[in-house]
């Protein structure tokens, strides 16, 4: 077995095992570390693939920020996960059933999957050998993939404003910097003069 | 140059949902008004756009992008349920205290997504419209978000249809593991597989169909409608039961007729199989409803099993038979819905279908109309949703399939039940609360054009619609 072939396997079980513990594990924080797992076993397996670009990306976005930060929401709300799983028992016998019904038609659908010889290697856009990742990503991207690109670029449109719409409060008797309000103070507006009587304070 | 004109009413749409962004941005919650009007122009200046760049075929993008007679036809329907469901949401917005300015520019985004699935022609393009066009109407029927109602229907929708996204595509990437391509001429191409992968194949269509199924809510994937459309805001409900339906059932069409056509036999099971499912629980499940606006999502349930017959048949007559389904389907949800805002007591809206009780002495016109729509709903000859289920009719039993159109009718005379017992309850019982006179406008006028459409004036209409859904059907094949 080439070292290849065994990182692989080293990086695809730790990639499944971990994949399983973010559903099984009962504590949340442990949930997420395990996707944390996941992601950098997954870079791993991308690196394996020669697309180092991507295995970054998922290092430096998932890793860095969408997991950290899924991490700070799971420690901060107070899920009571006893109350969450009530309803498991219920749902089991037919959930299985479901599981075990897609299960069977997977098994059959790879039992007799046949890879057409020639396009083994064959990538939908091959990439130019002297190229890097970023370069040859870009190169299709602006051009091939022009449509679907600005297209995602607008579905991230919509969450921002989506998330705006649904949770953004403008709150009551907070004090905010107002500039221009604070150079139209003159005297008159600003000072108050009170004649304080001798001996007795304000 | 010739990719960005192809895609100029799209564009239009995009740059100007941007624009409107930016107005609303600057001037705050005032420029509703505005930015409604401003939205509804902007979908008149792509629809003229449209028109003029004629109904041939022309493909954009590498073949992802393609407009034709076919999507001329659904685009303009789409068009229109948007420029209605605008028009119903004036009053009701401002009083509940929601007429944000993110609602008009969320409705062109979402229309944007609609325009981009009825044009999708590669598996990549059509799930980024559909994504496009779903993470708006999640925003939307979230959008009273101090109403528990609403943010539990934004938030069933959302769960539901990503796990209908997520099946969606696993069903895509199947097709593409097996076919090597997501264009939807390179899958036709490779048609049945050689050996055993069109097994793999079949797999993959399947759960394409039911990612398809979710989006126009056919059973068994229909679970999401009641409680969406009873939840969210009422002219969001009229938007949900208008353009999104009309713009999921021509992905559906396109994807299964011009890029499945060898197997055609194997999806049409799939597809009888979702309409007759529907038909039947759209029309018994619908008997029990109180709630006008959960009727009306069973009602919807069983129209979509009436139109997916049609294209059960795989024929040009078929798919001529969806889309008159679906433009005249359109015309009367709207319609009815824009009765259902009408619904006003003294204490507010009201959602039971008891209160129209003797609506007919109260408030005629408005009972009228009502009335019209649903004699029209419930198919009654010489209104216009006879002649939807005519045309489709007519074409599944051309195709041999007769035990679908009986029980096609034997459906919808039992729906016809909870039609007609509304028109009871307006015309022969006494009121028991009395429904205000209406003060929007924009009701009045959806209302009556939408009755005025469905009366038996559309004999004038039909030949062109009907004309135009055949060269739009034509187009396909």
């Amino acid at each position: 077995m080439s070292l290849t072939a065994l990182a692989f396997y080293l990086f695809a079980s730790i990639t499944v095992f971990s994949g399983f513990m973010v559903i099984a594990s009962k504590n949340p924080v442990h949930s997420v570390l395990f996707l944390i797992l996941a992601f950098f076993n997954a870079s791993g397996l991308f690196l394996l693939l020669g697309a180092e670009f991507l295995a970054m990306l998922l290092i430096i976005i998932y890793v860095g920020a969408v997991a950290v930060l899924f991490l700070f929401v799971v420690m901060m709300l107070d899920i009571n996960y006893t109350e969450m799983r009530e309803g498991f028992l219920q749902y089991l016998p037919i959930g299985a059933l479901i599981g075990l019904i897609v299960l069977v038609e997977l098994i059959m659908v790879v039992g007799v999957w046949q890879v057409a010889p020639e396009i083994i290697g064959t990538p939908a856009v091959a990439a130019a050998p002297d190229l890097t990742n970023t370069e040859a990503l870009g190169a299709v991207l602006y051009t091939q993939y022009i449509y679907a690109f600005q297209a995602a670029g607008i579905v991230l449109l919509i969450a921002m404003i989506g998330a705006i719409v649904l949770t953004l409060r403008t709150r009551e008797g907070v004090k905010r910097q107002n500039i221009s309000q604070q150079n139209r103070r003159t005297p008159q507006t600003a000072i108050e003069i009170k004649k304080v009587k001798v001996g007795e304070g304000l | 140059m010739s990719d960005v004109l192809t895609v100029l009413p799209e564009l239009i749409l995009a740059v100007g949902a941007m624009g409107l962004l930016m107005i609303g941005v600057f001037s705050g919650d005032k420029s509703y008004g505005l930015l409604k009007w401003l939205a509804s122009g902007l979908f008149a200046v792509a629809f003229l756009v449209m028109i003029g760049s004629g109904a041939e075929q022309k493909l954009a993008f590498g073949g992802m992008f393609v407009t034709d007679a076919f999507a001329l036809f659904m685009k303009s329907v789409v068009l229109t349920g948007a420029v209605f469901a605008l028009g119903l949401s004036g009053q009701f917005m401002r009083e509940r205290g929601i007429a944000r300015f993110e609602y008009p520019v969320l409705v062109v985004l979402a229309v944007l997504g609609m325009m981009m699935m009825v044009s999708a022609n590669d598996m990549l393009a059509l799930y980024i419209g559909l994504e496009l066009q779903s993470l708006a109407l999640y925003v939307l029927a979230a959008f009273n978000r101090d109403k528990l109602r609403s943010t539990e229907a934004g938030l069933k929708y959302f769960v539901l249809g990503a796990l209908s996204s997520g099946m969606m595509l696993y069903g895509i990437s199947l097709i593409y593991g097996f076919t090597g391509s997501t264009s939807f001429a390179e899958i036709a191409a490779y048609g049945i597989g050689s050996g055993t992968n069109g097994l793999g194949l079949l797999f993959g269509l399947v759960f394409l169909i039911s990612g398809f199924a979710f989006k126009v809510s056919a059973v068994p994937f229909h679970m999401w409608a009641p409680d969406v459309y009873e939840g969210a805001p009422t002219p969001i409900t009229v938007f949900f039961g208008t353009a999104p339906k009309v713009a999921a059932m021509a992905l559906f069409v396109r994807a299964l007729i011009v890029s499945f056509p060898d197997l055609t036999q194997q999806w049409q099971q799939v597809v009888v199989f979702l309409s007759v499912a529907s038909m039947i629980l759209g029309a018994f499940a619908g008997l029990m409803q109180t709630n006008i606006k959960r009727l009306m999502a069973y009602s919807s349930i069983a129209h979509m099993g009436f139109a997916l017959a049609g294209l059960a048949t795989g024929t040009v007559d078929g798919v001529q038979g969806v889309l008159v389904y679906m433009a005249i389907y359109m015309l009367m949800t709207a319609g009815t819905f824009a009765v259902i805002l009408g619904m006003r007591r003294k204490d507010g809206l009201t959602e039971d279908i008891s209160d129209l009780a003797g609506l007919a002495k109260t408030r005629p016109a408005l009972a009228a109309i009502m009335a019209t729509l649903m004699f029209s709903l419930a198919g009654i000859p010489l209104l216009a949703g006879f002649f939807a289920k005519l045309y489709v009719f007519m074409a599944v039993v051309e195709a041999g399939m007769y035990w679908l159109a009986v029980v096609g009718f034997v459906t919808s005379t039992v729906a016809a039940v909870y039609y007609l017992r509304i028109v009871k309850l307006m015309y022969f019982d006494e009121p028991n609360e009395n429904i205000e006179p209406l003060k929007d406008r924009g009701i009045a006028y959806v209302g009556f054009v939408t009755a005025a459409l469905n009366s038996p004036l559309h004999l004038l209409l039909i030949w062109p619609l009907t004309l135009a859904a055949g060269l739009a059907a034509q187009s396909l094949f």
